[in-house]
């Protein structure tokens, strides 16, 4: 799995933060989203898929990566 | 609270947008303590107390049809604010949730007798709020308001709710951090002892209170007050100004008024942080310097308004849909480690923000096969989405144990609830601690006496007298 943020949308909501602790943060300044985990482990995935989806501002895409 | 981002303060019986609360953990830590405001004890209730007819209909006839308008197909025969008739007090009402079922995207008859489209679907809702299409600029001709008063208050001094980006994103970024996950949860502490002062002085000495005077609202009111910099003692001046604010029943003029005093308030408040700084939210607004004082007091009167009226009825509001779902409240009662999952159920099956949020196209849209024209306005309501069945299978029951994420009650897209991690903390501390210290809490009146805020934007209880 590979995450991206888009900083721009982020509308600071945190709720990414408290469905997937591990891989997301706010920023101090601002409370805008940061990337802790780009390709998060397994375990996290559903987390991760979750705070996509409830991400009011659409700013957190998820890609699932073919394992070679 | 919640912070809608909150009340629809400005939409006048408004849509709590979801702000919630706010503010910074230092704030918080270091302020006033309970025993430095005297009148926690007793305190008036949120909001008028004038008889609530859950049949209110206003403008009820004449149905103007709109021009270039909508299929007929389409037209619900809904009027809005519809009332919730004689259903469950608990639940949407039932016209709003048969035009879920049989129109999703309906046409509805607003009280001045215009119309627009009423979105109610999980699905739809947020996918027109999440859509920047959607406008939530007011001041757009055709903006869709539920009340007469609703457009009195967004005619001066609107808040970022009421903007879209860019404008609406420079402004609330100025406050995100202060409601940020980990300076909300570093104020844990702070919030437990508030709560658990409240709750030694209502039960000192006594078996029986109104639960929403003596706790539900002095407590996120205590909570935000602190954030905000506002002191507390004059929290009966603020509290009767939110509840003109956000009553459907409110004469424009009385609008007017309340939002000038409440407005003229907040510009002296920022005047006097000036003068003696501290470091509470409206006081580092000031020393920022990017905002003038009008400027930070509407910014500060949706936080103020926001920050208790939310918090407080979904405490009240949870409270007594816990005592009337007791197997559920014993299971939560029994497992304390439910309650953040509870409290986003609780959020989910009460939604508070009861009326639509509304928004105003700005091209042609299609949504559930329906176009909607640039011009036209939505209402999306929160309530009857998230009793969809889709996203939540068996949604008319409350059940403390179901993963309830998905719920919109702070509303969707980037207006959703700033305050919403406080919200969480407060409501999770608040009945947590509320179950745990009073095992025998029971109501202390029939049901059937308790009166709902029908008419209020926040909906809610007026009084909930218990016992324990």
């Amino acid at each position: 799995m590979r995450v991206h943020i888009d900083q721009e949308k982020c509308c600071g909501a945190g709720s990414c933060v408290l469905s997937a602790p591990e891989v997301f943060d706010q920023r101090e300044e601002d409370g805008i989203v940061v990337l802790l985990d780009a390709a998060p482990p397994a375990e996290l995935h559903d987390a991760v898929r979750e705070a996509a989806a409830i991400c009011p501002a659409a700013a957190i895409t998820v890609e699932q990566v073919e394992r070679v | 609270m919640t912070t809608v981002e909150p009340i629809d303060v400005e939409n006048g019986a408004g849509s709590v947008e979801a702000l919630g609360t706010a503010g910074t953990a230092g704030a918080v830590g270091n302020s006033g303590t309970i025993e430095n405001t005297s009148a926690i004890g007793n305190t008036s209730t949120i909001g008028n107390t004038s008889t609530i007819s859950s049949t209110h209909r206003p403008g009820t006839t004449h149905a103007t049809s709109d021009p270039g308008s909508a299929p007929l197909a389409s037209e619900s025969g809904l009027v809005v604010p519809v009332g919730r008739g004689d259903g469950c007090p608990f639940d949407p009402p039932a016209g709003v949730e048969r035009v879920r079922r049989e129109q999703p995207v309906a046409r509805v008859t607003l009280w001045d007798g215009s119309s627009c489209w009423m979105v109610t679907r999980h699905q739809d809702v947020r996918a027109v709020l999440g859509d920047p299409r959607f406008s939530a600029d007011a001041t757009r001709p055709g903006f869709p308001f539920l009340t007469a008063g609703g457009r009195e208050i967004v005619a001066n001094n609107p808040t970022f709710l009421r903007m879209d980006d860019p404008e609406h994103a420079r402004l609330r970024r100025m406050l995100t951090a202060d409601f940020m996950v980990k300076k909300v949860e570093a104020m844990r502490p702070e919030v437990q002892r508030i709560a658990d002062e409240l709750l030694d002085r209502m039960t000192d000495g006594r078996s029986a209170a109104d639960l929403v005077a003596e706790f539900a609202l002095p407590l996120p009111s205590l909570v935000i007050c602190l954030l905000l910099g506002v002191p507390y003692e004059d929290h009966e001046f603020f509290q009767q100004r939110s509840g003109i604010l956000l009553s459907l029943r409110s004469r424009p003029e009385d609008i007017r008024t309340a939002q000038q005093e409440l407005h003229a308030y907040l510009v002296r408040l920022a005047g006097s942080k000036r003068e003696r700084p501290d470091d509470a939210i409206v006081s580092r607004l000031v020393a920022r310097g990017e905002l003038d004082d009008d400027e930070i007091a509407s910014m500060g009167r949706l936080l103020l308004v926001a920050g208790h009226e939310t918090t407080a009825n979904m405490t009240a509001l949870s409270t007594l849909a816990l005592l009337r779902n007791p197997g559920q409240m014993a299971r939560l009662r029994n497992d304390p480690s439910l309650i953040k999952g509870a409290v986003e159920e609780l959020l989910r099956y009460l939604t508070i923000v009861h009326n639509g949020l509304p928004r105003i196209a700005t091209e042609d849209v299609t949504l559930g096969g329906v176009t909607i024209r640039a011009g036209e306005g939505v209402l999306c309501t929160l309530n009857s989405a998230n009793r969809d069945d889709e996203v939540f299978p068996g949604g008319d029951a409350l059940d403390v144990g179901r993963d309830a994420r998905r719920h919109v009650a702070f509303g969707f897209g980037v207006h959703q609830c700033l305050g919403q991690p406080l919200a969480r903390v407060e409501l999770q501390i608040a009945l947590e601690t509320l179950l745990r210290r009073l095992p025998d809490l029971r109501l202390d009146v029939a049901f059937e006496e308790i009166r709902f805020r029908h008419d209020m934007g926040v909906y809610g209880v007026y009084a909930l007298p218990v016992a324990w």
